[in-house]
């Protein structure tokens, strides 16, 4: 193997798993050192910067990071990484004068945003401080999108959604409520904006077209309308035996709001077993615990309708087989029916732009999703962006937060007259973290202790208040635990291969055996002969340069390394030291990004 | 001195032995020699030598006397006995040892300075009575532990710290051992465990006293141009003379070689040791022409190593010399042990 590039900031980004696999790469471990400092306003400003609503993504973020956790490859569960952001977001003090502030002087450049979800609101927020007037064009008559209306209120309270909105529209934006917009040509003619992103959603819940649909119309609901018709206060009960079909979050959230209406016996239907499931397991494990039962392998075939009112739906039983591969294969059984007074259909959301003309050079490919350029989102029509769901359908907050950033950069560009591909590449930063001789600027002492458990507000409780958030957030004994849990993954072992003696201190001493001395070859024949088979290839082996005594290279397989820096604490030339990475990404207007204090 | 310990996060394909025991269960204590020490490789070897071995910790005993070297027996096989001699005079308590309970296996470690300046006497009688032991000397050629003389194995002409030439002569361990009649006689290198576990494995095998001299750099004090025995010096003038492998007495033998290009030596314990490669008309087993072998290669500056000489069948083994029974000593019936006064007095009769 040809030694590697360490000077390509990619090598060590991946090394730190969490802010790899977050969309807007999140510095999880540099916050996660700002709470075990009791530093909870930087933690929380450090994380605004790349992901925007740390409160409310503390609570919803859909966590990509976490399985990506390289904790999970020494210890049974991920660093809670999600609910830590929300001690930040819960124990921070006033942030209002430390948030970023829109010039009086504007840059002369109109920006107009077509919904007011999380998507438009980061283009707002990265757009405002550079000078930008800024529109937003809001059907309802709140902010949000569907963190507001689809997101229930005992998972995500409603002060911590407003608080972290105002956090941009306070610095001027000019948001239109009730507003929908109804001809993009229209506005686009109008030609009051040099730019227009399109942060619209994916909005329209999908059909299930089986018999019985339309006589049972009164009581099958689709799942996404429901929702927002509860958090506007127009629905507020329901019949007491509820199917809810399809098993994704959205599922999830129905039925758990089922529960909290007056449903009594409330199934989610599932038609694959529960591997295949596309639910967050905890949002599982949430609804299990309000009782809610979960019937795998059951397929809707009909709606049954009596006397013109739903009774309940039929079902098609089968009998599932995964093989080695993980290949399912489903045998029919017999039909089932279950009653039921209402059906919730939560299989789905699709986008739909009915106020997007077909004729003004948008292109949409055929599953009406509108055909953009991966990096910069900019639509096949010039100064016209989408972000969030409206661009790649539904997906969630912290990719819809990314996409904000990425078309604010665009749209920067795109009024600088800087052609849209010229985007800074991230840099970094590498820092040495010796303090002393065997003394380190981070813990590098390992803590065995398991992944904290949060607390949930008793059952009754939660099930009598409707808006009573479920999760009562760690207590400091259990952040004091939890902190200790992540392995520090940006502090990095650096390597400098001239100054090697090969005394094989490092190799001995590594605890997960990452390190090996030996003679080069290709990664195949080298991930078998290491001091351990490096098998997860999805994690990089390291090779050096030659070393000077006998050629022979350092190879280190990223996979298990603890961060515990007992190689570069063993080494008796400094050859291995533990350097503080931090990756240097660009915002709109902003080359770099600095850390928050 | 790293102030950590050693993270308990382990590797998930560590192999369990037969015991159900993996590599992280042989290890001891932090180790607080300086950092790139050889001692620490040859620690980690030992590690392995253990484990691969199936030795379980508690039926062994670690013994050592004074000197670096001479503490990392606490940085490895945390469950087994130990004990921590006056300087030179681990082989004195490992004779006791042996003596008392000939059920342990005994591994003693020292120096090049506490076997042979201070305890070249002691060392040479357990030789002589060819104790039940692995013996690991740590050749570093100088007195780590305080600071850096030269030691008794330092080679006349080879360069202090402070660019002094030493005048003396010096031991060599292996010839020594030679001369006095030892029954395994191996050189290694703490860069080369491919070539030291397996030595280490047979050591622990052989019935009787098994010296390894492994050179081992100091890299605080005798790591510098001039050294004989720094990391590079060694490096420049090894010379991996004899190849073999430890082939345990569970282990089915299955690979069948041309007649004339191995040699197999039987160990008492079923074992074998099978040499793969050896210089052109080099006998392990002849400590004559060994010896001959070992003063002519030696001459020009080579650092011959590998098993050098094993002739399990050469002396018997302490208690086999002096007839004691199977059983342990520790093991006896108190009264059958100390027969009292009236039976020493018979016996005292019979003397005179
Ligand atoms: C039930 C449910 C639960 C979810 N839970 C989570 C969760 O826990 N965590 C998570 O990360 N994600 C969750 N999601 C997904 C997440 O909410 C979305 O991915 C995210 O809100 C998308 O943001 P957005 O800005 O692209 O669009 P949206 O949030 O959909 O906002 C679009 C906005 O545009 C407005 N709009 C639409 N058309 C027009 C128009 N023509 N003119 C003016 N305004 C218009 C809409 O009213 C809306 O306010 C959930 C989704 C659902 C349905
Ligand atoms: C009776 C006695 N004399 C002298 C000493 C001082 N002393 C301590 S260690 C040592 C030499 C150790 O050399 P070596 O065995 O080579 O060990 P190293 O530290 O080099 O591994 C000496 C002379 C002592 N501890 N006790
Ligand atoms: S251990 Fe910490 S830094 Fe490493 S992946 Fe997990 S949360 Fe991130
Ligand atoms: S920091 Fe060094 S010693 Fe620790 S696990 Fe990583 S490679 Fe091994
Ligand atoms: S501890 Fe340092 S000098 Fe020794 S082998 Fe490792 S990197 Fe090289
Ligand atoms: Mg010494």
């Amino acid at each position: 193997m040809r030694p590697t590039d360490v000077k390509d900031p990619d090598y060590f980004h991946k090394v730190v798993d969490c802010q790899y696999a977050c969309p807007a790469h999140t510095n999880v471990p540099e916050y996660i050192r700002l709470i075990a400092q009791g530093r909870y306003t930087d933690a929380y400003l450090l994380n605004r910067q790349s992901n925007v609503f740390p409160g409310i993504l503390g609570r919803t973020c859909d966590r990509p990071c976490e399985p990506a956790c390289r904790r999970t490859r020494v210890d049974e569960k991920p660093v809670a990484i999600c609910r830590l952001k929300r001690v930040a977001a819960d124990l921070r003090d006033d942030v209002t004068d430390l948030l970023p502030t829109a010039p009086a002087k504007k840059n002369g450049k109109r920006v107009a945003c077509i919904g007011a979800g999380p998507a438009s609101l980061v283009v707002a927020n990265d757009l405002m401080p550079l000078g930008y007037e800024v529109t937003i064009f809001e059907k309802l008559s709140v902010p949000g999108g569907l963190m507001r209306s689809n997101i229930p209120a005992f998972r995500l309270p409603e002060e911590v959604l407003n608080e972290e909105i105002d956090m941009i529209l306070r610095m001027g934006v000019d948001i239109r409520y009730d507003s929908p917009v109804k001809s993009l040509k229209s506005l686009l003619d109008g030609g009051a904006f040099d730019a227009v992103f399109v942060g619209s959603g994916a909005p329209r819940g999908k059909e299930l077209k089986i018999p019985g649909r339309e006589e049972a119309a009164a009581n099958i609901h689709i799942g996404i309308d429901w929702l927002e018709s509860v958090a506007f206060g127009h629905t507020d009960k329901i019949g007491e035996r509820v199917l809810i079909i399809g098993v994704g979050n959205t599922a999830m959230d129905c039925c758990r709001t089922s529960a909290r209406l007056g449903g009594k016996s409330i199934k989610v239907m599932a038609r694959k077993p529960r591997q295949f499931f596309k639910a967050s397991p905890w949002e599982l494990e949430d609804a299990e615990e309000e009782n809610v039962e979960i019937v795998v392998d059951h397929e809707p075939t009909a709606f049954v309708v009596e006397n013109g009112r739903l009774t309940g739906v039929r079902f098609q039983r089968y009998e599932s087989t995964i093989d080695a591969k993980g290949k399912l294969s489903q045998k029919p059984l017999d039909e089932v029916f279950f009653p039921a007074d209402d059906v919730i259909l939560a299989i789905g959301q699709e986008n739909a732009f009915p106020w997007i003309e077909r004729d003004i050079g948008i292109e949409f490919d055929k599953w009406d999703v509108p055909v953009l350029d991966a990096t910069t989102f900019e639509s096949t029509r010039k100064g016209v962006f989408f972000g969030g769901d409206a661009a790649m359908g539904p997906k969630n907050i912290i990719w819809a937060a990314e996409h904000g950033h990425q078309a604010a950069i665009s749209i920067h560009n795109h009024c600088e007259g800087i052609p849209l591909h010229e985007r800074p590449a991230p840099g970094m930063n590498l820092v040495s973290a010796k303090m002393g001789l065997h003394e380190w600027s981070y813990k590098n002492d390992y803590n065995p202790v398991g992944r904290q458990k949060m607390t949930h507000v008793d059952l009754a409780e939660r099930l009598r208040e409707f808006g009573r958030e479920v999760e009562v957030g760690f207590t400091p004994e259990q952040v004091a635990r939890e902190v200790e849990r992540c392995l520090n993954c940006d502090v990095q072992t650096v390597f400098t291969d001239r100054l090697c003696i090969e005394c094989d201190a490092c190799v001995d001493v590594c605890p997960v055996l990452c390190l090996t001395i030996t003679s080069n070859g290709e990664e195949e024949d080298l991930r078998g002969r290491l001091s351990a088979p490096a098998e997860n290839l999805d994690q990089a082996l390291f090779v050096s340069g030659p070393l000077p005594q006998t050629r022979r290279v350092m190879i280190k397989d990223e996979d298990l390394c603890v961060h515990c820096g007992l190689c570069a604490e063993r080494c008796p030339t400094a050859a291995w030291d533990m350097q503080k990475f931090d990756l240097l990404l660009s915002y709109a207007g902003r080359k770099t990004c600095t850390k928050a204090a | 001195m790293s102030y950590i310990r050693k993270p308990v996060a382990r590797h998930p394909s560590l192999r369990a032995n037969a015991l159900g025991l993996t590599l992280r269960d042989y290890e001891g204590a932090m180790s607080t020699m300086c950092a790139g020490c050889g001692h620490d490789s040859i620690t980690a070897a030992i590690v392995r030598a253990f484990h691969e071995t199936d030795t379980p910790p508690y039926m062994v005993a670690k013994l050592s006397g004074i000197g670096c070297s001479s503490k990392t027996p606490t940085y490895f096989l945390s469950g087994a006995h130990g004990f921590n001699s006056a300087h030179g005079r681990m082989p004195a308590i490992a004779t006791g040892a042996a003596a008392a309970n000939r059920a342990l296996t005994l591994i003693g470690v020292s120096g090049d300075g506490d076997s042979l300046s201070i305890g070249i006497g002691q060392m040479s009688h357990a030789i002589r009575r060819n104790v039940n032991m692995l013996y690991v000397l740590e050749n570093n050629g100088v007195y780590g532990l305080t600071k850096g003389q030269f030691s008794a194995s330092a080679d006349p002409g080879s360069k202090s710290k402070r660019g002094e030439p030493n005048t003396q002569q010096s031991i060599d361990p292996v010839l020594l051992a030679l001369s006095l009649g030892a029954t395994f006689v191996a050189r290694s290198f703490s860069g080369d465990k491919d070539q030291l576990v397996p030595i280490l494995k047979a050591g622990l095998a052989h019935r009787g006293f098994a010296l390894v001299d492994v050179v081992s750099p100091c890299v605080t004090f005798n790591d510098h141009d001039g050294s004989t025995k720094s990391y590079l010096y060694t490096r420049e003038h090894q010379q991996a003379a004899i190849e073999m492998s430890f082939v345990p007495h569970r282990e089915e033998i299955v690979a069948q070689y041309a007649p004339g290009t191995t040699r197999e030596v039987a160990m008492h314990d079923g074992s074998l040791v099978r040499f793969s490669k050896v210089p052109d008309g080099y006998d392990p087993t002849d400590r004559r022409m060994v010896m001959d072998w070992l003063l002519e290669h030696q001459r020009s500056g080579a650092i011959p190593t590998g098993l050098l000489f094993l002739d399990p069948d050469a002396n018997p083994e302490m208690h086999a010399a002096s007839k004691t029974p199977e059983m342990p000593l520790t093991d006896m019936p108190y009264d059958k042990l100390c027969p009292g006064s009236a039976a020493l007095d018979a016996l005292q009769r019979g003397y005179r």
